[in-house]
């Protein structure tokens, strides 16, 4: 049974609602991973904001980016991240305190940013194409021509990046003893 | 006829909310990998406006998600460092508050 164009009652397209839905819940996860005082549950909010932005990544037809959204961003920097947050939080640290003094600046700075990128937004012609739904899909195939043909250093130079910071995290997560007793 | 999903501003619209909020982050939180988060919510936005560009300007096709890729790539690598640094520091200062951080202030 194919699906009506739009949903019924409420009168907006199935895209639009997907837009709505997921775009509400990366605000809200994100909000909750800055304003939450549980960094435990910062994390996994983290999670939830990666994963909300994945769908819109695939509402745009980048399927191969949310792939790697999902690989990179949840299956290994939040994995990452919780680690790290399971090895670094004592019990003594105080968490009533988690913002700095400088919080009402920082609010202030970011709504300023936020102004800013409004304005920016409407006075500048993109030269956007609109669709009368969503962006068509299918474009792994130039995504690929582009990352193999005019992008080949820069694919490369991020291989070598990669390469230095896996040898980069060992040196300086491992003990200082071990390091200690070969250097000196 | 497709009010929002189909228009390029939603998309830039949400990119700028969600980097203002991982600003806001950065520099209000005193937890050395909760600004590590905020950060890893600032390349989100800009990913997602590099994928919309990518979509909706026909110039920018394929460049969009090919730079997203590499961005991607990009906070794999400061993830790691990262976080051993911040390893690193805890495991000298014993803890992750970074205005306690104060070593060369002094």
């Amino acid at each position: 049974m194919p699906l009506p164009p739009t949903i019924p009652f409420i009168g907006l397209t199935w895209a639009d609602a997907l837009f709505l839905l997921l775009g509400g819940v990366v605000l809200g996860a994100a909000t909750l991973v800055v304003l939450g005082r549980d960094i435990i549950r910062n994390g996994l909010f983290l999670i939830l904001s990666f994963g909300a932005l994945a769908g819109i990544y695939v509402i745009l037809g980048a399927a191969i980016v949310a792939g790697a959204q999902v690989l990179v961003y949840i299956g290994a920097i939040s994995v990452l991240i919780l680690f790290a947050i399971m090895l670094t939080q004592s019990k003594a640290a105080p968490a009533q305190l988690t913002f700095q003094t400088q919080a009402l600046p920082a609010a202030l700075a970011a709504l300023l940013l936020g102004a800013l990128f409004a304005i920016a937004l409407g006075s500048t012609p993109w030269g956007a194409t609109v669709f009368a739904d969503t962006p068509a899909a299918g474009g792994t195939s130039g995504v690929a021509a582009t990352l193999f043909g005019p992008w080949l250093l820069a694919f490369e130079a991020a291989s070598a990046l990669i390469l230095a910071a896996v040898i980069g995290g060992i040196y300086l997560a491992a003990k200082v003893t071990d390091r200690e007793e070969e250097g000196e | 006829m497709s009010l929002i999903a189909g228009h390029l501003e939603p998309y830039l619209v949400l990119s700028g909310l969600l980097f203002s909020i991982g600003a806001f982050g950065f520099l209000a939180r005193r937890n050395a990998i909760s600004m590590l988060m905020s950060v890893e919510l600032m390349l989100n936005a800009v990913n997602l406006a590099a994928i919309a560009f990518g979509a909706f300007v026909p110039e920018l096709a394929g460049e969009g998600a090919s730079f997203a890729l590499l961005v991607i790539a990009v906070a794999a690598a400061e993830a790691t460092v990262g976080l051993a640094i911040v390893i690193a520091i805890y495991r000298n200062r014993k803890t992750p508050l970074v205005d306690e951080y104060d070593t060369m202030r002094q």
